[in-house]
């Protein structure tokens, strides 16, 4: 099972709470959570480079760390993260092209909408809701982009029978996601 | 009426690509937040008392957090930089 996997579930507004009381296990699993959420705005939706986007990573987190306080409605944290990560991409890419104003400035066509990201974060939690070992295996074929060979290897289960695994885990993805369909969100900000 | 179903398997599985795991070390220095939040605090907490030491920690903020008493290593002094960035944006 992969490290990142063993954070408890707790509600978003539950860890949003335990956060902002101090506790260094909910900070640790807050950024767990929506770790692969920054990265993909970052390098995917606005096609940072590698130093951009890993500068841009770090100042969505310490912003976010810094103005917990300020959220209005602690289970908004995720439209208020990508809100944050927004701005910020915004403002390292104006700030790496002062010609082009920050308004006309949209995230990178080839790559995909931040609509789409945020289905995709959908897609993942409820990915974790379904478990192991769905979960890890999903997990390593499409997001870690993982061979069946070193699936196999890694899981101990035979190469033959991967690709029939995986498609009986998209299928109960699939009814997962569709049973928990996410309602529109305010970004939370006070 | 039937809707047509939305979310093909395929689908799925595309929007899984969509969120890699953000590098490991990405992760830990973000998880180390808290922790640098408390070496600035003490910094300004000194600076507000020590005017020396305020300049030195406009001026020089690697001496500073070396003469506080902390490892002056960069990922420190990163965050630390960070960190007030967001602390002056927050208050403007």
């Amino acid at each position: 099972m992969n490290p990142e996997h063993a954070t408890s579930r707790l509600s978003d507004a539950e860890l949003v709470r335990r956060c902002r009381e101090g506790s260094a296990e909910a900070w640790n699993e807050l950024v767990e959570r929506f770790s692969r959420y920054v990265y993909a705005i970052c390098s995917r939706g606005f096609n940072l480079n590698a130093e951009d986007a890993e500068d841009a990573f770090q100042d969505v987190f310490t912003r976010v760390y810094a103005r917990l306080d300020s959220l209005r409605d602690d289970s908004a944290i995720r439209p208020w993260i990508a809100q944050t990560t927004r701005r910020v991409c915004l403002d390292r890419i104006a700030a790496a092209s002062r010609e082009e104003p920050v308004d006309e400035i949209v995230p990178d066509q080839a790559g995909p909408s931040l609509d789409e990201i945020d289905e995709a974060f959908a897609v993942r939690e409820a990915l974790e809701e379904l478990g192991d070992p769905c979960r890890d295996l999903l997990d390593r074929f499409f997001a870690r982009d993982e061979s069946y060979r070193t699936i196999g290897d890694e899981l101990d289960i035979p190469q033959g029978t991967i690709a029939s695994r995986i498609s009986r885990c998209l299928d109960k993805l699939r009814k997962e996601f569709e049973g928990r369909k996410p309602g529109p969100q305010s970004s939370g900000d006070k | 009426m039937i809707e047509p179903d939305p979310y093909a398997e395929e689908d799925i599985g595309r929007l899984l690509g969509l969120l890699p795991p953000a590098p490991e070390g990405w992760v830990r220095a973000a998880q180390e937040i808290p922790a640098f939040r408390s070496m600035l605090d003490d910094l300004v907490t000194r600076a507000e008392a020590d005017e020396v030491f305020q300049a030195t920690l406009i001026a020089d903020l690697e001496a500073a957090i070396a003469q506080a008493g902390y490892e002056p290593e960069p990922r420190a002094i990163e965050a630390v930089r960070r960190q007030m960035r967001a602390r002056s944006d927050t208050e403007s």
